[in-house]
């Protein structure tokens, strides 16, 4: 018995100080489906490099929980390696001096990421308010301006896809008539914001949403034009289901695969239903941005790497920088998320069609200033900002309030949190 | 040496559990009152900043619409809460069949977790999922029950939901009061001619009076203190419209990076909950002194 206790401790204490190398702690919160599925490979490409991974995932409340474990970490002057942060978050971080002296520009500068990298999307990477060193690497980016549509159900209606929202209002309208949900909804304030944010850039344009929503312009939020997005939202809200408020996004979507209700506009993370309900894009539904004048929403995942003294983890934080960002795990990483890479120069040949639209309107878009930050995902805004800005629209979406007054309210949220 | 230890071996035993908890609950308050004063935002910050986060506090829309929740929520669940814990109770005081399985039923709710009741209501009250449909497949083709859908309505779910799990533990409360008092006094009174009615109302509820105290206490606290319901509920939707204070706290502090303006409003429901418990210890103590 007492051999048996001493070879334990012994075992455990060799097995906890292993062999010097590249160690990375990365917190996340990827546990299931495809994103676990992908992190995998992340994980057997880094223990192929020689790496000992040591996970830390926290599910729960779509990284609510995470986040609780970080702070808690940080507080307590131990980060992880790495955690899942993204958008002007990272640099609320860097602003606490948690991140700095900056590990991973080394790489970074190496491996050449301002070449791979679209300017603006580069720039959020970058610590020191966007123009300094790289302090985090992106995953993929996310589309949110999508509309999900059932083809059956579009197709029995006589409808085609919408290109203006006149045009889905009508669309929207003839299904009701039909005794057909329009518009599958859950009424969740990220949910309401989302639709938001299409809608604004629909109808008040590119520069209208840059101006009122990245830089948060008094007169453009109390503008006719976020009256008439306002508007707008007061027509979705009408062509939604009464059971909507409080349902999560995925239980909408399953409306749409059903063809229980006609479309839904959700980031591309939505395109994982129909592809799990083993439907093609265009054969049975229809990935199409919303209505907008060569517009894109972007959200990007990324990954920041913290201040570490510990020189294996140094090590660690770089494989997996540089690991991050290569092509291999941007491609199958993607592949399983419904997103697109982030680095520019992966093959698309292998995405399906919903993923080839969305790399090449990123491009347009990119082209003639449509290219915008989603402020409903925390890329536009922080999270005090993006919280002050959802709070009204949550608000007016389920009320009666009328579009004028939400839009000065808006505008007094804004203000309030500056 | 034996006499020394058997004279301090309480206070020795007792010593872990009292430094655990002053650290623990004493110590996190104190601290929570400083982060409170500081400008903190995603993280903690040390340097004071003054009443900046209460000005805050008290200007956010959000913040009033939970504390006038909070009010509706908290005087709502203690009326109905002890109002029909006192009925169940009083029933179950006949002396009736089948007693124990009755309270069983009655007070098994309080054994599931608020998000077990949230959840389960949430699916019960969803219009269309729930009673409506329900009641709509039966053939009442006009039959509308679609508060938790309701902006105006869905704080009163939240009541239902709560009532439903928390009377039974009040029922309980109140029978054991009941049963603790001696039959010779109902007897009495039954032999100087009161009904049944008159000496529930006259004689034994008004002998109740610690056992409605220590409801109103424990009910109260929950009541401030309710986070998960709402979570499983309505998540503070439709909108912000059952926002409550410990979700604005949780929401502050971890989703909108104000750390401090979360602090604040920790703050303010540590005083609405030490303006209930402090005077019923105080009466407490003084009674216990007394004697």
């Amino acid at each position: 018995m007492k051999k048996l206790i001493i070879a334990l401790i012994t075992l455990a204490f060799t097995s906890t100080s292993s062999i010097a190398g590249p160690k990375i702690e990365v917190l996340h919160w990827w546990t299931s489906g495809g994103e676990a599925a992908a992190l995998k490979v992340l994980k057997d490409d880094f223990a192929a490099n020689g790496g000992e991974w040591m996970d830390m995932p926290v599910t729960g409340g779509g990284g609510d929980a995470a986040n609780v474990a970080l702070k808690a970490r940080i507080v307590a002057g131990d980060p992880p390696s790495a955690s899942q942060i993204k958008g002007p978050t990272i640099q609320e971080y860097d602003q606490e001096g948690v991140v700095a002296p900056y590990n991973i520009d080394e790489v970074a500068k190496a491996e050449g990421w301002d070449n791979l990298l679209d300017p603006m999307i580069a720039a959020i990477h970058k610590c020191e308010n966007n123009s300094g060193p790289y302090c985090a690497a992106p995953v993929n980016i996310h589309r949110i301006d999508w509309m999900w549509a059932n083809k059956a159900v579009f197709d029995a209606n006589g409808i085609s896809v919408p290109t203006t929202w006149d045009e889905l209002n009508a669309a929207a309208e003839k299904l009701q008539a039909a005794g057909i949900i329009p518009f599958a909804h859950g009424g969740q304030a990220w949910q309401d914001a989302t639709v938001f944010e299409a809608v604004a850039m629909g109808i008040g344009g590119n520069n209208y949403y840059k101006n009122c929503y990245v830089d948060l312009k008094e007169s453009c939020l109390r503008s006719e034009t976020t009256v008439k997005v306002f508007d707008q939202m007061r027509k979705l809200q009408g062509f939604t289901d009464e059971g909507s408020p409080g349902r999560d996004w995925n239980v909408a979507t399953g409306m749409v695969i059903e063809g229980k209700a006609g479309f839904q506009i959700m980031g591309d993370w939505a395109k994982g239903e129909f592809t799990a309900a083993g439907k093609v894009p265009g054969v049975d539904y229809y990935c199409a941005a919303t209505p907008s004048n060569n517009g894109y929403l972007y959200n990007v995942d990324s990954f920041i790497f913290y201040k570490s003294s510990d020189p294996d983890k140094q090590a660690g934080q770089k494989l997996l920088a540089k690991l991050m960002m290569g092509k291999n795990f941007q491609k199958v990483f993607n592949l399983y998320k419904g997103s697109i890479p982030a680095r520019l120069d992966v093959s698309m040949d292998e995405f399906d069609k919903c993923a080839k639209t969305s790399n090449a309107d990123i491009k347009t878009a990119g082209a003639s200033g449509g290219l915008v930050p989603s402020f409903a995902h925390g890329m536009a805004q922080g999270n005090t900002m993006k919280a002050a800005l959802q709070d009204i629209i949550t608000e007016h979406f389920n009320s009666d309030m009328s579009s004028v007054d939400a839009a000065n309210a808006l505008a007094d949220s804004v203000l309030a949190n500056m | 040496m034996f006499k020394w230890l058997e004279k301090n071996l309480p206070k020795i035993v007792m010593a872990p559990a009292v430094g655990l908890i002053g650290w623990f609950v004493y110590g996190f308050v104190l601290w929570t009152l400083y982060i409170s004063f500081t400008n903190s935002k995603i993280l903690p910050k040390y340097e004071l900043w003054g009443f900046g986060q209460y000005e805050k506090l008290w200007a956010s829309r959000k913040w009033l619409i939970s504390v006038d929740n909070l009010l509706v929520f908290t005087a709502l669940f203690l009326i109905f809460c002890i109002v029909i814990g006192i009925i169940l109770a009083i029933f179950l005081d006949q002396k009736i069949r089948a007693e124990g399985v009755l309270r069983t039923i009655y007070l098994y709710p309080m054994a599931l977790s608020f998000i077990v009741t949230g959840t389960a209501w949430k699916w019960i009250l969803n219009p269309t999922l729930g009673i409506q449909k329900m009641f709509i497949e039966w053939g009442f083709e006009n039959f509308t029950f679609d508060w938790l859908v309701n902006r105006e309505m869905a704080i009163y779910t939240i009541v239902i939901a709560g009532v439903w799990q928390s009377a039974g533990f009040v029922m309980a409360l109140f029978l054991a009061g009941l049963r603790s008092v001696e039959d010779e006094i109902v007897k009495a009174a039954k032999i100087d001619g009161a009904g049944l009615f008159t000496v529930y109302w006259r004689i034994l509820l008004p002998m109740m009076r610690p056992v409605f105290f220590t409801s109103f206490v424990i009910l109260v606290h929950i009541s401030i203190k309710s986070y998960d319901l709402i979570v499983a509920l309505t998540q503070g939707g439709p909108g912000i419209s059952t926002t409550m204070p410990a979700l604005f706290m949780t929401q502050a502090a971890f989703h909108k990076s104000q750390v401090g303006l979360s602090a604040a409003s920790a703050m303010m429901m540590f005083m609405a909950v030490a303006a209930v418990i402090i005077p019923y210890l105080y009466s407490e103590l003084r009674r216990e002194n007394a004697r």
